[in-house]
């Protein structure tokens, strides 16, 4: 049925339309412009946008098992990522926060798709200031890089993993990925690698708790930022007094829930 | 076959600042007018309510509001010698898709330039010399300070803008910026408060003789209804401004000053989802006929329209001439050819501060949230034996802390392990950036053009950027943050780490959405692409606005001047354009 102008799709009549283009083999056009329907254009004359439904709230990360890593990537990714935010009483180690889960639901996510990647051809090396000019997503991207570390570790520590090589060791390869001296079979380098995969963990553990890391706020009570407050008019001039409290997340706080 | 859509009298490509500016005012003036905007309408309760918008990791590093690269992007080189690169990722600058445009996630430093920024050439060699510009393609501008400053005032008062001027009507101005340009009146709200670590800078700034003055802000100070009605709401410091949209209503973007405005106008209409792919123009190429545009479910449609105004941002206003084929594209190997080139940057340097003994709270901020200085920005300071011209505005700002981007350390800490996160945790609440925001001035060899390999998803050649620092900009850099430096050191810092920007430049790290040039005004056709009121030279029914027109970038943030000839244009067309409708409003 012909709708008028000024019509706006709702989220029902925006799944049927994706179902259409997407039987018609015309997936390619929902994704044209970023974030949409893959309809026709929407038309505005008096009157303000509004969807009903469609708020833009974020997505939280599902609970329970793993969605993409597998059991050595977890085994790797648990040990590197605790070597590069350790426990000591300052706060939590990136795994106790939850960075693992974070990085997973991630690399099954959106981002792990490349979402926000161009990824198409033709692919070239370029210099370090033309940046990614790799042909994977980041979840292909980890995947490769990771069996590509494991390997040059089993050849240098006697067929080890990295989870099982000493505390110093894995803090010396580390630094090996992060200089690029670690030298990877295949198209990856270790220090591109290690630059994502910091920044990544970065993320985890720094993070709104919604998106699996940063567990109960921790990272963000061991620095000192108060969460996702909107309102510090009160303490603007209270110059070099600690703002009080403890942070809160999008979804509240732990005691909210824990009562 | 394109379906041919009811012709109107004006159509916008691009629904961002410029967009609204436009539409606004040709609409009251009584113009049927259509904005198509490629992405998808924005509102404040839908995409960046208060509930949901302090989420760094989504709206930040997942680059929610931010034009998408697997849709739009383009190629890079540092220079011709070698071959450009797709941009596989956004980083050195974040340009928005969707209605608003990057005025969503702007941060509101709402600037003017200095009346010498506008005859910078003539300026600088009646000065110091012909030599001073050399290896330099800088120009003049076709217009004046003055010519331009009703203009500024109007921005400022759609935006409320929050200052203090330093110049009234030719008086100087206590505690406002002693080196400004006289406004025709004052700020329309007062100046936001200084949180402690911008305090210690002016504190710091003003016992070394420097002049020190709140930072010009689009985050409001105090509640303010502009002229069209519009409310803001004063500004809480939430600290998720700057790639951020404001949830409160408090920061002027073209949501929150213009568009609910224009949406009451019938003569108005608003489409999204609707690209253009290009101007359509007579067999003799002299009259713009309208624009193709593509939707999401990839129609093609024809638009006519009586006038075509390019309000994309810079970069796609300079695609689209060069994919329209609208002017001789530049050519660096014989410096012919205007479109494309002039491309020019903002050079960024910073000074990180750490201090042992102060807290200074960082998470409290506002995207403008500043003391700055201005003594050695433009022409303000003697530039004899320095080696270079040009300069930078230099701010102790706190705009935010995102834990994610900003747990710094001092220099020697590594950047992760026991130490790091002993020392990150020490000094997060104790940091802050000292901002250099530095000039960029045009050479030969920085150009925009039509990439020969890689293609768009619409199949159209993608836009190639080239582009290193200058020598020039690169001293200028050193310069201004050592003085900066100095500041920082008079702050009571226990560690000061100056960051001169150095080059090459590097696609990949956030640095500005300052893009400038490429469809620059000029005096004549051949050294600019339109006129003084932004009229393309070549088709005189096609009007183009950005920074796109800037011959050269001064230390500003863009977002002012842009904006204040967006509304000269806007006057051009409904005051003479329309009485001489095909006619140049300059004569060539
Ligand atoms: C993080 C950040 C911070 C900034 N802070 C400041 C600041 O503090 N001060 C300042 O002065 N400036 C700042 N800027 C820059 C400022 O946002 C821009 O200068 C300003 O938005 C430019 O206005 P515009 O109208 O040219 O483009 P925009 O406002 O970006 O609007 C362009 C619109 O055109 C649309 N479009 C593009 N191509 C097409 C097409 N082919 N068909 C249809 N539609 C199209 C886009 O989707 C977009 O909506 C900042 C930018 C960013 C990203
Ligand atoms: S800092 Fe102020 S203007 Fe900026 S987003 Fe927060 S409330 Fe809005």
């Amino acid at each position: 049925m012909a709708k008028g102008p000024g019509h706006k799709v709702n989220r029902r009549e925006l799944l049927a339309l994706s179902a259409a283009i997407g039987t018609a083999g015309a997936a390619e056009a929902l994704s044209r412009h970023d974030g949409l329907l893959g309809g026709p254009s929407r038309r505005y004359t008096n009157t303000l946008p509004w969807e009903d439904g469609l708020t833009d709230a974020p997505d939280a990360a599902d609970a329970g098992g793993w969605h993409y890593l597998n059991d050595g990537e977890v085994g790797f990714l648990t040990a590197a990522v605790d070597r590069l935010i350790p426990p000591d009483p300052t706060g939590p180690s990136a795994s106790e926060a939850g960075v693992v889960v974070f990085l997973d639901r991630q690399l099954a996510g959106d981002y792990g798709n490349g979402a926000h990647f161009f990824l198409e051809g033709p692919w070239q090396e370029g210099t370090e200031s033309q940046g990614y000019q790799s042909r994977f997503t980041p979840a292909q991207f980890y995947r490769h890089s990771i069996t590509a570390i494991e390997q040059a570790v089993g050849r240098s520590e006697k067929g080890k993993a990295f989870k099982d090589v000493p505390a110093d060791k894995q803090d010396a390869l580390l630094k090996q990925m992060e200089s690029g001296d670690l030298k990877l079979e295949g198209p990856i380098t270790s220090k591109a690698f290690f630059t994502m995969f910091l920044q990544n963990v970065l993320e985890g553990y720094f993070s709104d708790p919604i998106y699996g890391g940063n567990k109960d706020g921790a990272a963000w009570k061991m620095i000192g930022f108060p969460g996702a407050h909107y309102d510090y008019s009160e303490w603007v001039t209270a110059y070099n007094k600690p703002v009080p409290g403890e942070p809160v997340g999008l979804r509240g706080r732990p005691a909210w829930e824990r009562g | 076959m394109a379906k041919t859509m009811p012709k109107v009298d004006v159509v916008l490509v691009g629904f961002g600042w410029t967009g609204a500016i436009l539409a606004q005012q040709l609409c009251d003036a009584g113009l049927t007018v259509l904005a198509l905007e490629r992405a998808s309408a924005r509102t404040t309760p839908l995409n960046w309510a208060t509930t949901f918008d302090q989420d760094e990791l989504r709206y930040m590093w997942r680059h929610h509001l931010f034009q998408n690269v697997k849709y739009s992007t383009l190629t890079f080189r540092n220079n011709v010698s070698q071959k450009a690169l797709p941009m596989r990722r956004l980083g050195s600058f974040l340009p928005g898709t969707g209605v608003g445009g990057a005025g969503i996630h702007w941060n509101g430093q709402i600037w003017r330039w200095l009346e010498t920024d506008f005859k910078l050439k003539s300026h600088n060699e009646a000065h110091y010399g012909k030599q001073s510009t050399a290896g330099l393609t800088l120009q003049d501008m076709p217009l004046s300070y003055k010519e331009l400053e009703p203009f500024y005032d109007m921005f400022d008062r759609i935006c409320g803008t929050s200052g203090q001027a330093g110049n009234l009507k030719g008086a100087k101005q206590a505690g406002g910026n002693p080196f400004e340009g006289p406004r025709s009146a004052p700020y329309p709200t007062p100046p936001l408060p200084m949180t402690y670590g911008p305090k210690l800078f002016e504190q710091a700034a003003a016992s070394m003789g420097l002049h020190p003055f709140p930072h010009p802000a689009g985050n409001l100070s105090q509640a303010y209804t502009n002229p069209l009605g519009m409310q803001l709401g004063k500004c809480t410091f939430c600290g998720f401004c700057e790639k951020f949209g404001c949830g409160n209503y408090s920061k002027a973007s073209p949501q929150t000053t213009l568009i609910p405005y224009i949406l009451t106008k019938p003569n108005f209409e608003l489409r999204t989802e609707a690209e253009v792919l290009k101007i359509e123009r007579t067999p003799d190429g002299r009259h713009a006929t309208g624009v193709t545009y593509i939707d999401a479910a990839g129609a093609e449609y024809f638009q006519p329209a009586e006038i075509v105004a390019l309000t994309a941002y810079q970069l796609h206003n300079v695609h689209l001439m060069l994919v329209s084929g609208i002017g001789q594209p530049y050519d660096p190997a014989t410096g012919k050819g205007v479109v494309g080139k002039n491309y020019c940057y903002q050079t960024m340097s910073s000074v990180d501060v750490f201090f042992d003994d102060k807290l200074l709270n960082p998470f409290i901020g506002a995207g403008a949230l500043a003391s700055v200085i201005d003594d050695y920005n433009g022409d303000n300071f003697d530039h004899s034996g320095l080696g270079f011209i040009g300069g930078a505005y230099i701010a102790g700002m706190i705009t935010v802390a995102r834990p994610i981007e900003m747990v710094r350390v001092p220099d020697g800490v590594p950047k992760w392990g026991l130490e790091w996160k002993r020392a990150g945790t020490k000094y997060y609440l104790r940091n802050m950036a000292i901002s250099v925001h530095g000039s960029s001035y045009s050479q030969a060899g920085n150009y925009l053009s039509l990439d020969p390999t890689y293609k768009d998803q619409f199949g159209r050649p993608m836009l190639r950027m080239t582009f290193d620092f200058p020598d020039n900009d690169l001293k200028m850099a050193k310069y201004c943050t050592d003085r900066a430096a100095e500041i920082a050191k008079n702050m009571g810092a226990s560690h000061v780490r100056p960051k001169a920007r150095q080059g090459p430049y590097d696609i990949t790290h956030y640095q500005t959405t300052h893009n400038v040039g490429g469809t620059m005004m000029g005096a004549s056709p051949a050294d600019s692409v339109v006129n003084k009121y932004s009229q393309s030279w070549d088709v005189p029914n096609l009007f183009v606005t950005g920074a796109g027109l800037y011959p050269q970038n001064p230390g500003y943030n863009p977002t002012g001047t842009l904006a204040a000839l967006a509304f000269l244009t806007a006057d051009a067309i409904k005051t003479r354009y329309v009485k001489a409708l095909g006619a140049p409003l300059v004569t060539a």
